[in-house]
Formats: C-alpha cells, structure tokens, sequence
C-alpha cells in the first residue's frame, strides 16, 4: 500500500484538482484511497460493475441514475479526475469562498446552481434541458412508485410539472426547476459535510 | 387532597362574592357530616349549603375559569398581546390577586405546589412537546441540543454555584447560614432552562426553526442534568459537607447516565406499547384518544416512581409514538388528540404563570439580600452567554449549517427559567437548607426577570437583529419530491464516497423502521399509505375540493357537479360512499 507521505505524489494533477474541486490535500487523499478500495481489480479506472458492487446502491431508487452521472457521454471509464469531479459538487457551501471569488473564474463545483444541475439532469434523462411530463412520471414511479396506483402516480406528476411550469409548455426548464425551490436551502440539503 | 391547596378554614374572597349574593344560609359547621343527622334537631333541610362538601373541586375549577378568563381578557387588547408575552400578563395577573387574597384573608392562601405543577400541570406540557416535535429536525440537531443540554447546564450550575460562594467568602452577602454544597445546590437549580418558559416566548417570537429547536430541545432534555445535580446536592447537604466521599461523586456521576438513558428507556417502551395498543383499536374508535393520553402519563409516572428523569421518559414516548399512533388512530382521534392536548398545555401553562405570581404574594416567605439577588440575576446572564459563545464555537466545527452570532445571542438571551426552578426550590427541606427562604425569593425575582423583562424585549430585538424567522408556507409538491430525491443522491454519494453520515443513518433507521417496526406497531392499511409526498398531494387536492365548494356556494349551487352533461368535465360520482376521512381531514383544513 505504501507510506501515507507518497500518497499526494501519487494522485495525477492533484495541483489542477484542487484548485477545480476546492478540495482539500486531505480530502483528495481520502477520496484517492476510496478510489483505490473501489477499484477492486487495480485497472487504474472505475467501471459501472464497480459502483453498482456497492451494496447500499443497489436498494437506492435513484441508484442507477446516479452512477449514469458518473459517466456522462456514454464512456465506460471513470478516471479519479472524473470521480471528483462529480464528488465535488457536494461539498459544503464555503461562505468565505463566495465573497473573495472572481467573478471572470467559473462558478465552483459546488455552488448552489450547480448543485442544482446536478440534479436536474438525473431528471432530464434525454438531456434537452426540460423535464417532461414523462420524466417526471418516471422518476415519481422510482421514488414512490410502489405504493401508488399508475393514475395517482399520473395526477401527481401532472400536479407537480404544473406546480413548477411557468411558461406553459408543459415542461420544467433548469429556470423554472430553480425557482420552485428557491425556498428551500439547496446549500444544506446537497451538501455531505464530511468532504469538507 | 385537601391539604394541597390549604386554603383554611376561612373563606375569604368567597364569602364576599357569597354575601354579595344575597343572604343564603351559611355553612353548618365544618365537622358536621353532610345532611347533620345528629346534633340538636334541626327540622328537615329542604336546601342546604354544603360548602365543605364540594370545597376543593370548586376551588380547582374556580381558578381554571379565572385562569381562562383572563386569557380573553388580554386578547381583548391586540395592541398590548403583541407587545408583551401572555406569560408576562399572567404572572402580573397573578400578583394583582395574590394580593386580593392576601388582603381579604391575612395569610396567602394559595400558591404553586410541588406536587400538583410535577404530576398535573407539567405533564400535558411536555406531552405537547414530545407528541408534535419535528422528529427530523430534532434528531438531525441531537447532538448541538445534547451539548447545550448537559455540558452547558453542568457549566451554568457549576459557575453560578462558585461565584456565588466566592462572593459570599468575601462578605459581600453579610451574614448567611450557607455553606459551598447550598450554594452549588442553588446553582444547580437556577442554572437550567425551563420549557415552559421557552415555549411560552419563543411561540410569540417565530424564529426560524433551527434556532427554536436548538433552544427548545435544550430547556427539555436538561431535564436529566438538573434531577440528578439537585439531587446529589441535596444528599450532599443532607449528609453535611465533610463526609462527601470521593464514592459519593463518582455514584453522583454515574446515576446521570442512569437517570437520562433509563428515563429515554420507559419513554420508548411506553412509546412501543402505546403503538400496539392503537394497532387493535380499530372498533374502539371513541376510546382511541383515552390510550395516548393514559399510556404517556403513565410512562411520566412510572420514571418519576423509578427516579429516573420523567420529562425525559414522556417526551420520548412522544416523540416515539407519533408516527406510529398518526398512522393507527382514525382522523377524528386525531383531531381529537391534538386539540385535547394543546389545550391541556395551554390550560396548565396559564395557570402555571398565573400561581407563580400568586405564590410571589406571601409574607412569610421573602428574604430580601441584595447582593444575593443581583449578583445571581448578573452570573446566570453572563455565564450562560459565555457557556453558549465557547460551545458555539466547538460546535461550529462540526455542524453544517454555522450557529452565527445573531443565533448565539439569541440563544443566550432566550435562557429562560421557570416553574420548574419554582417547583425544585419550594421542595428544599428547610431543616436542611437553613437560607431556604432567601433561595426561594430569589428564584422568584430571577424567575420574574427572565420571563418578563427578556420575554418583553425579546421580540424587539429579534426584530433589531434581524434574525431569521420562521416561514409558514404552503405545502408544494415540488419541494417535497425534490427533496426525496435529494435525500437519495446524497444517500448515495455517501456511499459512493464511502462516509458515514446523517443520511447513512437516517436510511437505516427508515429501512429498520420499514421491515419491522411498522409492521408490528401499524396497522397494515396504514403501511400503505403514508408516504410523505402522497400526503402533500391529498392535502392539496382537498384544498382544491375547497376552493371548488367555496365557489360553488358562492356561486349559488353546486348542480353543475351533479348534472350528467358530457360537456361537464367534473364527474364526480356522489352515489358510492365516501370514506369518512375527507370530511374528517376537511374539516382539520378548514
């Protein structure tokens, strides 16, 4: 396994990586090891098999669509750059970044309209930026589905795309997917403390 | 009961009001049995006056209905409720009649038992607390609440109890029959915050709900500190203060454990029964309110007879059994339940203050000594707000969401005390405790303070501070599923990143829950159909059948429903019946 102290020598780009994610030394050495232990057959990537071998997963209604996000454009190979990235976008909100930020630089990973994104695009399973009355239906069957006869499950996802539509079309844009939740403290509920 | 509210043999006030009546045949002698058969003979009564007879239960009830009407009487007035807290209104309400009742009698006749505030007027309140406390929101700030509760209650106690000693060393005091163990005794009573009091004020203030539970969770699970401090204390005094061993501590310390997990203990397993039971009663509907309110206050007697903590066993029977009993109990016990519950905690918090300002009007029992008074007013301020500043600033290194300094002035300002201290310092043995009288009108005026004076310029400077309130919002559906999913993602992010957190284990809890707590404890229809986004959805959809009723009626009739015409998109079909749950949750809404 070799010493902890070679570990940062090790990680590809960790320079670049920090400044991208806003991770830590620390917590990039914790994800590369969690990286390491996923990779079970030592091939330097992540595959699919390897995130669904994670037990908890398997039961989580959104499970798949998660690990879809892990590969965005159909790739097979999840690279750590890749794996952090994703990872990234639920770290905490730091008040401190926010206000000494450049405006010319990119948005952090993990501000809150990104957060958003995040998860409006395991909605947006076709990917043309709206979340339709049907993807709407299919990620309500995920999540409640069990329960619910199909025509409750119909007159909640028409209710609920109803809710948020605010142009008409029937559908929900990334715009209109914000603003329904603009109550709600996205900072908080997006974020997992511990990959500070 | 008669000796609990001792009123003597003297009428007072009542003989006014009774004289002013009219002339009515005065009591026949207080020994007489009822209906006085031996004696001289008097003749047959056709009426007569059984005043003794029927004495202590009017005397109860005269005192809700004053309680109550008072309560009319301030909300007469909007300008002053909205300035000063209801509480502030009733202790000065009960000072006015203390003194009544001190001028027509001579001797105060009535004031706050121990025994009626810890086994009547306490219970519903906490009760109250348990039973409609946001689980999640509690459980997701256990730990901030913990911290406040024990180590910040242990520090105030401690601190208080110290600097009070040390003044006294110096001879600030004059002349005491004190030693250190009384005035630790002291602290460890003034020291914690009390629910009712929070409650009482921060239900007018509306901050936003983390600050509240933070504060709230704290006044109730300090419960177990203060018990087991007061308690120690008090042996300690008892046994004098040379012989405390070294063993004595360690018990000391020891039984805190005992005292705040045993109570959480009898509180969960009255919590499990109180489910079962409301499993089976499907045709028992009428009774099904009896069983929460029998099997709680039970579970608050049985750790109080354990000597365990009894705020801490009822509000975990509570907090355990309110998903559970929701889901088993029809619409109209529950209806039943809540309204029942929050006017038996209101009741007993308006009588509460009201005594407190009674009790206040006594004679006998004040011992005026200004350093005393000041010094106890100045320390409990200041520690506390240091206790919460240092502790703030260890938590913050934990917590997601930052406790600011808004917050944390907030909180230290909102460490109310109240009855509870009242109740704790009214059961000092005076053979034990010689200065107990100083220690009780010093409780009083700390008491006073705290909930007038704080509770008058809290709103003001919530307002200044601008701290973050409380939105009362409508239920939407977006949110609600939207936050499902985000519960999911991070759920398994954490997995994916291999890190334990509240999500790990709020799954596993719910998992738990759903393979075999509810199936034993719910009923099966119930397993079914309490998802939390289906519940959103059938409250909108009623409030729409609302509107559309409202519309109707205004509108003049509602026929268009009935008609059977095909260009009529409502068909809405009357003649199936209809389950008793719509009226009963329209009803609720309405």
């Amino acid at each position: 396994m070799g010493s902890r102290s070679s570990h940062a020598a090790r990680i590809p780009d960790v320079d670049s990586l920090r400044r991208e994610t806003g991770f830590s030394q620390a917590s990039l050495r914790r994800l590369y090891d969690r990286f390491q232990a996923l990779d079970r057959t030592g091939k330097g990537y992540l595959s699919r098999l390897d995130l669904q071998q994670i037990g908890a997963l398997a039961v989580n209604p959104l499970g798949d669509r998660i690990i879809d996000s892990f590969f965005p454009d159909g790739s097979l190979r999840l690279d750590f750059p890749g794996f952090v990235r994703v990872l990234a976008h639920f770290r905490p909100v730091d008040e401190e970044d926010e206000g000494n930020r450049d405006p010319k630089e990119p948005e952090p990973l993990n501000s809150r309209m990104n957060k958003l994104r995040f998860a409006f695009q395991l909605y947006d399973l076709d990917r043309d930026g709206k979340i339709s009355r049907h993807e709407m239906l299919q990620a309500l069957r995920l999540m409640v589905g069990v329960q619910v006869t199909e025509e409750q499950l119909e007159s909640i996802a028409d209710r609920t795309v109803q809710e948020a539509d605010e142009d008409g079309d029937g559908a929900v844009s990334f715009l209109e997917f914000a603003k329904s939740l603009e109550k709600m403290n996205i900072e908080q509920k997006m974020s997992i403390r511990i990959l500070k | 009961m008669s000796g609990r509210w001792a009123p003597g043999p003297r009428w007072g006030v009542l003989l006014a009001l009774l004289l002013a009546l009219g002339e009515l045949p005065r009591a026949r002698g207080v020994e007489e049995e009822p209906g006085g058969a031996h004696g001289e003979a008097q003749g047959f009564q056709v009426v007569t006056f059984e005043w003794h007879h029927v004495q202590d239960p009017y005397i109860i009830a005269l005192w809700i209905l004053v309680a109550s009407l008072a309560k009319i009487g301030f909300h007469l007035s909007h300008k002053v409720t909205s300035v000063v807290p209801e509480s502030a209104l009733l202790i000065v309400l009960g000072l006015v009649l203390g003194g009544i009742v001190l001028a027509a009698d001579h001797i105060a006749s009535f004031s706050l038992t121990p025994t009626v505030f810890f086994f009547y007027l306490l219970p519903p309140i906490v009760l109250d607390a348990g039973y409609f406390m946001p689980n999640r929101l509690f459980f997701g700030n256990l730990g901030t609440i913990l911290l406040y509760a024990v180590i910040g209650t242990v520090w105030n106690a401690a601190t208080t109890g110290l600097s009070l000693y040390g003044v006294f060393l110096s001879g600030l005091m004059g002349d005491l029959n004190i030693g250190l163990l009384d005035f630790l005794l002291f602290g460890s009573l003034i020291a914690a915050v009390d629910p009712v009091a929070v409650l009482a004020v921060f239900e007018e203030v509306h901050v936003n709900e983390v600050l509240f539970i933070i504060v709230f969770g704290e006044s109730l699970l300090n419960d177990a500190v203060t018990v087991v401090l007061y308690n120690v204390f008090e042996s300690f005094v008892t046994l004098g203060g040379d012989k405390v061993t070294g063993v004595d501590c360690v018990k000391g310390i020891v039984s805190f454990f005992v005292v705040s997990l045993g109570g959480t203990l009898v509180g969960i397993v009255f919590a499990f029964l109180l489910s079962l039971v409301t499993r089976f009663t499907k045709h028992v509907r009428i009774i099904e309110p009896g069983f929460v309110f029998v099997l709680s206050y039970l579970s608050y007697l049985t750790s109080e007879m354990l000597s365990l903590s009894a705020i801490l066993a009822i509000t975990f029977c509570g907090i355990c059994c309110q998903k559970y009993v929701k889901a088993n109990i029809s619409e109209q016990s529950a209806t039943t339940v809540r309204y029942t519950m929050k006017m038996l905690a209101s009741g007993a918090e308006t009588i509460i203050f009201m005594f407190l300002g009674i009790s206040a009007v006594d004679p006998l029992i004040w011992k005026w000594n200004t350093a005393f008074v000041l010094l106890t007013l100045l320390f409990i301020s200041v520690y506390r707000a240091i206790g919460v500043v240092l502790q703030t600033w260890i938590l913050n290194r934990y917590r997601m969401v930052q406790l600011e300094i808004i917050d944390q002035v907030v909180m230290s300002y909102g460490g109310l005390r109240g009855a509870v201290a009242y109740a704790l310092v009214v059961l000092l043995d005076e053979n034990k405790v010689k200065e107990k009288n100083l220690f009780v009108s010093t409780t009083i005026i700390v008491i006073f303070f705290t909930v007038i004076f704080q509770g008058l310029t809290i709103k003001p400077l919530v307002q200044w501070l601008k701290v973050k309130r409380s939105e009362q919002r409508d239920p939407k559906l977006n949110e609600k599923l939207h936050g499902r999913a985000f519960d999911h993602i991070l759920s398994a992010i954490e997995d994916i990143s291999g890190q334990i957190g509240h999500n790990y284990l709020r799954d596993k809890w719910s998992n738990f829950d759903r393979k075999f707590l509810s199936k034993i404890l719910m009923r099966r229809s119930a397993q079914k159909s309490r998802d939390r986004i289906l519940n959103v959805f059938h409250e909108l959809n009623l409030k729409d059948a609302i509107s559309y009723v409202a519309e109707g009626e205004r509108r003049g009739s509602l026929a268009f429903i009935r008609s059977p015409s095909t260009d009529n998109m409502v068909n809405v079909d009357f003649s199936t019946p209809r389950p008793s749950t719509v009226e009963a949750s329209v009803s609720y809404l309405l």
